[in-house]
């Protein structure tokens, strides 16, 4: 199975470890991500503002390029793929969106939501499929008991991201049992961990990040995974005694071994 | 050529104001085969009526147009008035100068001019109008209940008790329905089982009531008067006339390990069970799926047991067919499922539980006796908050768009009996409106808030987080603080919205009767015919019509019952003639008219015809049930060939009036 592969600028930086090891562990599991030659930066945060267009080009040529290169467009970056997937979602059902990004850019074929936007976790469910990964799993990671941490942006608006039951998600959950640990189940799992404002109030975010924490660790969580940078920086900064923050992806590649391997 | 009388009413200064009466009768004297006008202050009056009267003798009229108001209003009036003077009803035709001209016009000169074109367009039809006689149908004197819960239980009754056999069929094991589930009844706080299983038991004893328990219908035929429906006896593996109803088989079953249905799933039965202590009929059933011997052969100990003999393995479903005169439909609601709203955690923590768990919680035939206990780890709840609304007053797809009508009483109710009963108990109502417009139900609403303390909070609930230590943290705003709430609780109660049965759906498809998008059944009027479907002889009662208490079920009930009554006393049923008839000969067989008929009045025949050169052919032609035909029209329109057509508005006649508007 071939992608066009769309890491995003934190995936660069801040957040190499998170695609490091998934395109590590998509290499064992028989899975190519091809990154696509040019992509700009998604633009981080989706314009809410119906007549926005300039915001939303970037992710537009993203998704033609997938097009072009007649592949699905695997996202890995809970915002990204949130971004990505929404502007997607208007392309196909905005006429007025359709229009003007078409005689904006132009392009020789133009664009309407053609390509399929999948996330790292929906293919490993949906394509890869969990039982069969379970199979691959080499160092199942018994008895730690993990928190999966969804975020904000991961399953809303549930309509159009289209992932998982927005109020009481199985994905990560079903992921964590693949790679052979034990899920918990704590009630914060899908709210905000305050990102946005970790700057500028930090105080809220402190908050958010305190609620996560303790409600995960009181039902005995040893670890958090996310597929955030942004959360996973504010969950390490902003909680009072953290837990370990772990990329799911870093976890998926220590169950297939792909962490010895490399030693 | 017709002989036409052409009366103007002036409706006192209502059309007389804007309308040049005198003018309309003049103009319209001189259209062809008009032989009479006149004009006069209140045609409808019996002085009115007189003068319609007196010129249909006089002047030997064999076709009369009323200029006056809507034919919704005094259609029946001028027939009758025809009819008394020897005319065929059916020759007078109304030309609504009313709400269709004076009122809507302000420009006198337009106006008459208007009425004018109306009052020929009628002369036009009566032209073509022929005498129409209508049909008669014997009437079944017997009644179908659909439903055996408080609503239909109610019709039956009251059907039976005017001297008419009435059938209940019921899907489950037996009659009681949702309300047999409940604790007390606001809002006099009666026990439910008090005041219903007196009415279950007077059922089964009634001389005019048979019951279907554990009974589906499976076909339904025929039109009003004379419906002929296919019952479906679902096979009880238990003969029903043999057992005792002794409860022996109940305990000695091996297999107890069944999800209960009566209490919610909230604790477990044997796989051959009677629903509760005061079913009717008190007859065991066996669950297919549950029971061993059933599954695996092996067993048997229920027939071992059975001292009367009437486990019977080897049951089949019966069909039955039965003739009725009429038909209700009391199919009863459903609280919705709560999968999409797991912001509530229901499927989180067994301590979110539904109004209807929480009704049983608190039964004294319930999972634990009566006693509020917590389904989690069986303590006693000290803080307990109620969600009202949720699915309901719900866009976007995920509830309902109605309100639910009943939640507002029973979470008032369900709030009052907790504190009187556990005053050590905090509890908290998060609601969006209070609706409580009903007989002593906002003084009761007022007794919940002001001598129980309860505590009501206008705002909705965001979130339930289940917490480690096993309680609820309950988010939710206030509005009227305009604060952000955050209660520890030990039980969460959520008014969920109520829908119509499942089974409602495809019922209504049998029966041809309407639904609405929630699949609600539609009443013929939502004013006048609240109680009738728009499909002749299905009758509508309870709150498989829309949602409703008990009050409310019961006396719609009893209407419904009322209105089967008025039909069933009756001999023989006067037909509409104005029904549609197909042209065999031009009829192509095609059945556009079938497909588009809301009723089910055609069907089609093979029918064998004499061709031009004396042999035959058989070919497929529609026919029109007159005694189903409502005479909306639907067909005439969908048919390619023109051969159907409809008495009264036939296709020439409808012509004649646009030919005559467009003169």
């Amino acid at each position: 199975m071939t992608y066009s592969y769309y890491p995003g600028c934190t995936l660069k930086n801040k957040a190499r470890e998170l695609d490091d090891y998934a395109r590590r562990a998509a290499a064992k599991l028989g899975v190519t991500m091809e990154e696509l030659p040019e992509w700009q930066c998604c633009g981080g945060v989706y314009p809410i503002a119906k007549d926005e267009i300039a915001t939303k080009l970037s992710s537009v040529r993203a998704l033609m390029a997938a097009r072009d290169a007649g592949q699905d467009l695997l996202t890995l970056c809970s915002a990204c793929h949130h971004v990505l997937k929404r502007v997607n979602h208007d392309l196909q059902t905005d006429e007025a969106v359709q229009t003007k990004v078409n005689n904006y850019l132009a392009p020789e074929q133009p664009y309407t939501g053609e390509t399929k936007v999948i996330h790292y976790l929906e293919m490993l469910r949906d394509v890869v499929g969990f039982e069969n990964l379970k199979k691959q799993v080499v160092n199942p990671l018994k008895g730690m008991k993990i928190a999966p941490y969804y975020g904000c942006l991961l399953l809303r608006p549930s309509a159009v991201l289209a992932m998982d039951d927005p109020e009481n998600p199985a994905i990560m959950e079903d992921f964590i049992k693949a790679i052979g640990a034990t899920p918990v189940a704590y009630p914060y799992r899908n709210e905000c961990c305050g990102g946005y404002v970790a700057m500028e109030a930090p105080e809220y975010a402190c908050k958010r990040c305190n609620a996560i924490n303790a409600s995960a660790a009181s039902f005995g969580a040893e670890a958090i995974i996310t597929a955030c940078p942004l959360c996973m920086y504010n969950l390490r900064q902003n909680a009072a005694d953290p837990l370990p923050v772990y990329y799911f992806t870093q976890l998926l590649a220590r169950a297939l071994g792909v962490e010895e391997d490399e030693a | 050529m017709q002989r036409i009388g052409v009366f103007v009413c002036w409706c006192g200064s209502n059309i007389a104001a804007t309308v040049d009466v005198k003018q309309v009768a003049e103009t319209l004297k001189s259209e062809p085969g008009v032989v009479f006008a006149a004009d006069y202050q209140y045609m409808c009056s019996e002085a009115g009526q007189n003068l319609i009267k007196d010129a249909i003798r006089d002047h030997k009229l064999t076709g009369v147009v009323i200029c006056s108001c809507s034919p919704r209003m005094h259609e029946a009036t001028f027939r009758k008035t025809a009819a008394a003077a020897g005319l065929n009803p059916y020759m007078v035709e109304i030309a609504n100068i009313r709400e269709q001209c004076s009122w809507i016009h302000k420009d006198k000169a337009v106006a008459t001019e208007k009425a004018i074109i109306l009052g020929r367009a009628a002369i036009a039809k009566v032209h073509l109008n022929a005498p129409l006689t209508p049909g008669e149908s014997p009437v079944t004197k017997r009644a179908l209940v659909i439903g055996g819960g408080i609503a239909g239980i109610q019709t039956a009754l009251d059907i039976a008790e005017a001297g008419f056999p009435v059938d209940i069929v019921e899907k489950q094991p037996t009659i009681g329905g949702k309300m047999a589930q409940l604790d007390k009844t606001f809002p006099t706080l009666d026990c439910a089982a008090c005041i219903l299983t007196p009415k279950m038991v007077d059922a089964a004893q009634h001389e005019n009531i048979h019951i279907y328990a554990y009974s589906e219908v499976e076909e339904v035929k025929g039109f009003v008067g004379n419906f002929s429906v296919t019952i479906r006896k679902k096979a009880r593996m238990v003969d029903p006339v043999k057992c005792t109803g002794c409860g022996l088989c109940t305990e000695k079953c091996p297999m107890k390990k069944v999800p209960n249905e009566f209490n919610l799933g909230m604790n477990n039965r044997s796989a051959i069970y009677i629903p509760f202590a005061q079913a009717v009929p008190k007859v065991a059933t066996i669950d297919p799926a549950y029971c061993i011997k059933m599954k695996t052969g092996k067993c048997g100990l229920c027939s071992t047991v059975c001292e009367a003999g009437a486990i019977d393995y080897t049951q089949q479903d019966e069909l039955v067919e039965e003739q009725y005169g009429a038909i209700v439909v009391a199919t009863g609601y459903n609280p919705i499922k709560l999968d999409q709203f797991d912001e509530f955690a229901y499927a989180q923590s067994p301590d979110v539980i539904t109004s209807l768990e929480f009704e049983r919680l608190t039964n004294a035939a319930g999972p634990t006796a009566g006693t509020l206990l917590r389904p989690s780890d069986g303590k006693h709840p000290h803080t307990i908050v109620f969600v009202q609304c949720v699915g309901s007053r719900c866009d976007g797809g995920k509830g309902k768009s109605y309100c639910s009508k009943i939640c507002c009483m029973y979470t008032a109710k369900h709030a009052m009996l907790t504190r009187e009963k556990y005053p050590d108990t905090d509890v908290y109502v998060f609601y969006i409106d209070v609706r409580t417009p009903g007989k002593n139900f906002d003084e009761f609403y007022r007794r919940a808030v002001e001598e129980y303390g309860v505590h009501y909070i206008k705002g909705m609930v965001g979130k339930v987080a289940p917490q480690a230590d096993g309680t609820l943290l309950v988010q939710g705003s206030d509005l009227i603080e305009n604060r952000q709430l955050r209660l520890n609780a030990d039980l969460v109660v959520l008014a969920a919205a109520i829908e119509p049965d499942a089974s409602a759906r495809p019922l209504a498809t049998k029966l041809t009767a309407s639904m609405d998008t929630n699949d609600f059944f539609t009443e013929a009027h939502p004013k006048l015919r609240p109680v009738e479907s728009p499909t002749a002889g299905i009758f509508l009662s309870g709150a498989c019509q829309g949602p409703k208490d008990i009050p409310e079920t019961v006396s719609q009930a009893s209407a419904a019952a009322a209105k089967v009554i008025g039909l069933l006393v009756k001999d023989k049923l006067k037909g509409n003639p104005c029904v549609a008839h197909s042209n065999e000969m031009m009829c192509n067989g095609c059945s556009s008219c079938e497909k588009v008929c809301p009723y089910g009045a055609i069907t089609y025949v093979d029918k064998e015809f004499r061709m031009p050169d004396r042999t035959t052919a058989i070919r497929r032609v529609a026919s029109v049930n007159p005694a189903v035909c409502q005479g909306c029209g639907a067909c005439t329109v969908a048919c390619p060939s023109g051969a159907m057509d409809l008495n009264g508005f036939s296709n020439s006649q409808i012509m004649a009036e646009v030919d005559a508007i467009c003169k």
